[in-house]
């Protein structure tokens, strides 16, 4: 598995993910977001967390019309894999990449917090390593986490399969409360139509290590580094 | 050439700061607000001469970058 991980001006979470994903096995390169193209033999293209171009206009706004992007939109339109984490999922959904947009939170605050995610879907290249209908603790750091998509797309969305994880409660139930920042059905990560870009809020790179509290992100590199 | 760019949220589409700014409104006990949507102004020179050719250019700024369509309106101004 080789990985590219794009940096962005204002990105802060690229080291993180380099490391969730070197520790599962993976070959990394950082990637700046001027460059137009990926390494040759690229498998997968990663959108950091941050807060790219200072989420001026829009959270992901400018960033989704970086150079980089287009490089990540010719790498999408071959099947290769993208991940796109919090910052990342934003700029997804800003380049048209995912559908729909993160919104404020519904509170209206910064949310940063532990958080359980429900696992919709096992059979994609980003969660095989997890169990269906699995309960994982991960975290969340984000003000603008909303997930928004017009009623038709919502349908196609749900219709189609495509919600890889949800926000839950410990024992797994969707509760308003468990739903913090006001996502559309407890929306936490979306994929594409062919499932080969997946867009999340939550952050699994944050728990890959025992020392810094929990282990339930690494399923997440390990099945993309299987 | 100047133009303005007003960009809104669409109807129906939550606007959490908007709900904020009418709650602080409400607390300076500024009477008779009955709702607040908030948007951006983007104020643009422009080198076209002719209106038509300006707002053509701002039209696809505004759907390339300025508004997200997907929650957005946008509103030009020739002025």
């Amino acid at each position: 598995m080789r990985a590219a991980v794009i940096v962005f001006p204002g990105s802060n979470r690229e080291s993180d993910v380099v490391r969730a994903l070197r520790r599962s096995g993976a070959q990394v390169s950082l990637v700046w977001h001027a460059d137009h193209e990926l390494p040759a033999g690229t498998d997968l293209a990663v959108l950091p967390g941050g807060f790219s171009y200072g989420d001026y206009l829009r959270c992901g706004a400018i960033a989704g019309r970086a150079a980089a992007m287009d490089a990540v939109r010719a790498h999408a339109a071959r099947g290769g894999l993208v991940l796109g984490i919090c910052n990342g999922f934003q700029i997804l959904c800003e380049s048209g990449l995912l559908p729909g947009v993160l919104m404020r939170n519904v509170n209206r605050r910064f949310i940063c917090h532990r958080q359980t995610l429900r696992v919709e879907r096992t059979d994609t290249r980003f969660t095989s390593a997890y169990r269906p209908g699995q309960v994982i603790d991960v975290c969340v750091a984000h003000g603008e986490g909303n997930y928004f998509a017009d009623p038709e797309t919502l349908a196609r969305i749900e219709g189609e399969g495509r919600v890889a994880f949800r926000y839950c409660d410990a024992e797994g139930a969707i509760t308003v409360e468990a739903n913090r920042n006001g996502s559309l059905n407890a929306i936490a990560g979306v994929l594409s139509e062919n499932r080969a870009v997946l867009g999340m809020m939550p952050h699994p790179e944050n728990f890959v290590e025992d020392l810094i509290g929990g282990t339930d992100g690494r399923g997440l590199f390990d099945s993309l580094a299987a | 050439m100047k133009a303005r760019i007003i960009v809104t949220l669409k109807n129906g589409v939550l606007d959490p700061q908007g709900k904020a700014i009418e709650a602080a409104l409400k607390s300076l006990a500024i009477q008779g607000v009955e709702g607040v949507r908030q948007g951006k102004v983007f104020d643009i020179e422009v080198s076209a001469t002719d209106a038509s050719a300006a707002e053509a250019t701002l039209r696809t700024a505004c759907e390339k970058l300025l508004a997200n369509t997907v929650v957005e309106n946008y509103a030009i101004e020739i002025l």
